[in-house]
């Protein structure tokens, strides 16, 4: 326990640090902040531009979507903030910088993350937060205690879920550097697809994302619970409600290919 | 004019030694254009046309775009941005060549090598899934090329102002990220500019960013036929020539009043 004090409070003096460094350009932050909660709005316009066209999508309202929206893009935000910086290891292999993250008494995936970390990132979250509040009031919830706890606890799985997503697509850079953009597949892409009701997509495409890379558990799979509507791929209703144990699975995942990663590790010694 | 080809063709083999990045953009966009399509089909399913669009032109649509994101480079670049961050700018302000042709130059040569490994591969594995719609006639493909090219002049010109304001913010990541966020969206990129609300849609054909990537598309898909599409050129030759000119004369004001880092 000792040992995660320690880290903590290192992560804290770092992201103190990076902070202090940000405010230094103001323009530029604040211009960055913008763009950053820009990013998100566009794909809530997308949403937008879709239904000014129709009523549904694959029976799924406007209100309904921008819930699905609210859950993935919430969620993907929380992880931008904290663990998007693992995306950073590419560039700092191909630098050979990353020997430094090693010889810190701090874990190299903590220490990556806060020497990366960039307030203005919090802007991505900003914006899904206040649509998912007033979906929430749009839809029709038939509430009980269950599905009132479902709401809080299926952001943070997400949050937890695209954080790992993150690390474990980014730790391909130990392998080959120049495929970072690979990643930006599962984190970029699967937040977008995460955006939209499953059952629009093929059948393979459903399986993958509830099965293989579970993107289904940050969004629509909890979403279908709270509506109650039919469980995508004909899923017993419990499994809505497992987004918390697929997170935790994937952290232990995400911990074991990242240890295997970094001790792949071979520095371009220059 | 000798040494602007001099330039392109450099630019096209310095993109093409990065093989495993290209494999992973082809990845990336080859993804985003399964998404994208999916959920446009699923509008489908709704409504039979949207502006004269069915089905399979939106689809089509998706992976023409998907091909042609880094051709026409709309996810920005900043090397001219770093290199004025940096005071390197000095060195290519020196040169005995035009600073704005240098430039375009080097992104003309960047588009030609991803208009062959980036462009034709998303659409070539879409195809494979996805009921796709090529050109009906033969000089469609010529037509579409010519409006290509025009494409990658607007949207050189646009990068071009928007990195020059390294000179007076010396962080440019923001108004770039901005800057080609507001052109992807009015583009056409996420979305085509024929599904837009009859307002949004006016304001986008008010600016410049439709003509770097929607009216491409369109003229792929045959929307435009016989003089449309000398219309079709016009626009985006106006676009570009005036965003052009404008960078020009961003680059004399920053020659005026800014002093360049040194060291």
């Amino acid at each position: 326990m000792a040992d995660v004090a320690t880290e903590m409070a290192a992560y804290r003096r770092l992201v103190g640090a990076r902070m202090r460094a940000d405010f230094q350009y103001r323009t530029s932050f604040v211009l960055f902040l913008v763009s950053q909660t820009l990013v998100s709005g566009l794909d809530l316009a997308v949403i937008l531009v879709l239904f000014s066209r129709v009523q549904h999508l694959a029976g799924w309202s406007v209100a309904e979507v921008a819930l699905l929206y609210g859950f993935a893009a919430f969620g993907f935000g929380i992880a931008d903030v904290f663990v998007s910086q693992v995306e950073m290891a590419s560039r700092h292999i191909k630098a050979g910088t990353f020997d430094l993250f090693l010889l810190r008494p701090v874990g190299a995936l903590v220490h990556l993350c806060a020497s990366e970390f960039a307030l203005r990132r919090v802007g991505r979250s900003v914006q899904p937060a206040i649509v998912t509040v007033i979906a929430l009031t749009q839809v029709h919830v038939a509430w009980t205690p269950v599905k009132v706890a479902l709401v809080p606890v299926t952001i943070l799985s997400s949050a937890v879920i695209f954080g790992c997503v993150w690390v474990v697509t980014s730790s391909l850079a130990f392998w080959t550097v120049e495929t970072q953009e690979i990643a930006n597949s599962f984190t970029y892409g699967g937040m977008t697809l995460s955006q939209y009701p499953v059952d629009l997509f093929a059948t393979w495409l459903r399986r993958l994302v509830v099965f293989v890379v579970p993107l289904a558990f940050t969004s629509v799979l909890p979403a279908s619970y709270l509506l109650d509507k039919p469980i995508p791929l004909g899923l017993p209703r419990w499994t809505a409600l497992l987004s918390p144990a697929v997170a935790a699975v994937l952290v232990v995942v995400a911990r074991s290919v990242w240890t295997l990663a970094v001790r792949h590790y071979r520095s371009t010694g220059s | 004019m000798r040494w602007m080809w001099e330039v392109a063709v450099r630019a096209y083999r310095r993109q093409a030694t990065y093989r495993g990045a290209t494999f992973a953009g082809v990845f990336t966009n080859t993804v985003f254009g399964f998404i994208l399509a999916y959920v446009l089909l699923a509008v489908y399913r709704e409504r039979a046309t949207i502006n004269g669009f069915d089905a399979v032109d939106a689809v089509t649509f998706t992976f023409v775009m998907q091909g042609m994101l880094m051709v026409i480079g709309i996810f920005g670049t900043t090397d001219l941005a770093d290199r004025i961050r940096t005071g390197d700018v000095v060195a290519d302000l020196y040169r005995p060549v035009d600073f704005q042709a240098y430039w375009m130059a080097d992104g003309y040569g960047r588009s030609a090598f991803y208009a062959v490994f980036r462009g034709i591969p998303p659409f070539a594995v879409g195809a494979l899934v996805f009921h796709l719609r090529l050109p009906s006639h033969a000089t469609t493909w010529l037509l579409f090329a010519v409006s290509v090219t025009c494409a990658v002049a607007v949207a050189f010109a646009w990068g071009f102002i928007l990195q020059l304001t390294a000179f007076w913010l010396l962080d440019v990541r923001g108004p770039n990220q901005l800057g080609w966020l507001v052109a992807q969206f009015l583009a056409g990129v996420f979305v085509p500019v024929v599904f837009f609300p009859a307002w949004l849609g006016t304001l986008a054909h008010a600016l410049p960013f439709p003509a770097m990537a929607q009216l491409p598309v369109e003229v792929f898909l045959d929307k435009h036929d016989g003089f449309d599409v000398v219309h079709v050129y016009a626009v985006q030759l106006a676009w570009a020539i005036a965003l052009l000119v404008a960078g020009r004369a961003l680059l004399a004001r920053a020659m005026r009043k800014v002093i360049v880092q040194g060291g």
